[in-house]
């Protein structure tokens, strides 16, 4: 699994953050930074919620 | 199950459509929207797609070949007109009748007009894509915009009007905007901004009448004041779109009322988004919630419980949010104030672009209003899912670090 987010579209709403909080921060800066782009199993679930719970659709999941 | 036909093609329908393909069912689904397009996201219709930065097509979830996978039967331009629960039939308005062993109600709710006539060209409510389109195709015109009603929709549409240098006028019935929903100081630092941008905000009074010649020329206020204008925009709230269930034997209150598992009182028969009517285990209240996460976290628990399926709500997803983007500022906003005996700015103050302020109720944090500041925002949201001590709360902030 490959979490792809486009920044054109993210608006920092941070939901992703409190999805999976292990995967996405928002920092200082206000932007949103993926800590880890290819989750491990244990974590795949919570980055499928967090691209289904981002208002803008700025995350998508690739396989692979 | 073999047949579920969802009546309402938006977010909420589109997204129970997605959820009950994730578990696993393979019957027939029929998404059924009265307008002529394909589900699309209408938080840009007021902002990105009025000021023209966005072609409209952009807003569509799918394109037609992201249908394929979902293998739905996609009903468009038709409109529900009767729900037999007896019969278990569902009747459009082009006569056909769809069975179904399972039934979604998702449609959503209906942009209010004001007790005004509305037969004049240049008057618009803003809900849909062709709203939208109409409104900024208007704008092209370069038009002398009134805009009804300083909640969130209007202030996003007289600040988008305001981003392509139009002259923008809000009228707004009460004294101060969105203090019956916050707080009147939030309220006030909101309405500077809009008049620091050059939109004339009137509070304390209401369109009484349109006049013009065919097209609207002149804008009567019920305190005497007649504005020169050419385009009308209402933003005065919406209506639960629940006519269609008259009779059928399904509750209605404020929509249609559900369990906190969106099951409403009829066998098979679940709703979620704008239309349903819950109750909230956080808050201790029935809410309907007319916000974007909410259609998401329904869709959830509606696609669940038609399936038989455990649907618990999660304690974030009853946290209500939404967020506003007018000219430079992201408002968020989490949880229920309506009833908040207290206001601490932990950020930044209302007259700053950003600030972080919580809200108390009986010593609990029940709600976070933040403005350009999504880190921390997100940090007290949490906490308000929690139902942290407000005290507590205020302190959380200095070892929040950002």
């Amino acid at each position: 699994m490959k979490i792809v987010v486009d920044f054109d579209l993210c608006q920092s709403h941070a939901l992703c953050t409190e999805a999976a909080p292990e995967l996405f921060e928002i920092r200082d800066d206000g932007f949103l930074y993926v800590l880890n782009e290819t989750p491990p199993p244990e974590l795949q679930g919570k980055a499928e919620k967090a691209a289904l719970e981002c208002p803008t659709g700025a995350i998508s999941i690739q396989d692979g | 199950m073999h047949k579920v036909v969802i009546v309402g093609a938006s977010l909420a329908g589109l997204r129970t459509a997605e959820a009950l393909r994730k578990r696993g069912y393979d019957g027939r689904v029929w998404l059924v929207g009265d307008e002529a397009h394909a589900p699309y996201d209408r938080p840009p219709l007021s902002k990105q797609v009025l000021t023209g930065e966005w072609d409209p097509t952009r807003v569509f979830f799918r394109q037609k070949e992201g249908y394929a996978p979902l293998d739905l039967e996609l009903v468009l331009g038709k409109r529900a007109t009767q729900l037999d629960s007896r019969a278990r039939t569902v009747t459009l308005n082009d006569g056909t009748v769809l069975d179904y062993e399972g039934l979604v109600i998702a449609t959503g709710a209906a942009a209010r007009w004001p007790d005004v006539d509305r037969s004049l060209e240049g008057v618009h409510v803003l809900r849909s894509i062709d709203d939208a389109t109409a409104i900024r195709q208007a704008f092209g015109k370069r038009p002398r915009v009134l805009v009804l009603g300083a909640g969130f929709i209007g202030l996003e549409v007289a600040a988008s009007a305001r981003k392509l240098g139009l002259e923008v006028t809000i009228v707004e019935a009460d004294a101060i905007p969105l203090a019956a929903k916050f707080d009147a100081k939030i309220g006030e630092s909101v309405a500077a901004m809009h008049r620091a941008h050059g939109a004339d905000l009137r509070c304390g009074t209401r369109l009484v009448a349109l006049e013009g010649a065919g097209r609207v020329e002149r804008a009567r206020l019920s305190d005497g004041t007649i504005l020169e204008v050419d385009l009308v925009v209402a933003g005065i709230g919406v209506t639960p779109e629940v006519d269609w269930l008259r009779g059928s034997g399904v509750v209605l209150t404020n929509g249609v009322e559900c369990d906190a598992a969106c099951a409403t009182n009829l066998p098979g028969i679940v709703a979620a988004g704008d239309v349903c009517s819950a109750p909230n285990t956080l808050f201790g209240e029935t809410m309907r919630v007319e916000h974007w996460t909410n259609a998401i976290e329904q869709a959830q628990l509606a696609a669940a419980t038609l399936l038989g399926l455990p649907a618990e709500p999660n304690p974030m997803g009853q946290v209500p949010y939404f967020w506003s983007d007018q000219y430079d500022i992201k408002l968020q906003f989490a949880g229920r104030v309506s009833r908040a005996d207290e206001l601490v700015m932990v950020e930044g103050d209302l007259s700053a672009r950003t600030y972080v302020g919580l809200f108390g109720r009986a010593g609990v944090l029940c709600g976070v209003l933040a403005s350009n500041r999504p880190g921390p925002f997100i940090r007290f949201r949490k906490l308000v899912a929690e139902r942290a001590p407000f005290q507590s709360a205020i302190g959380a902030t200095a070892a929040g670090g950002s």
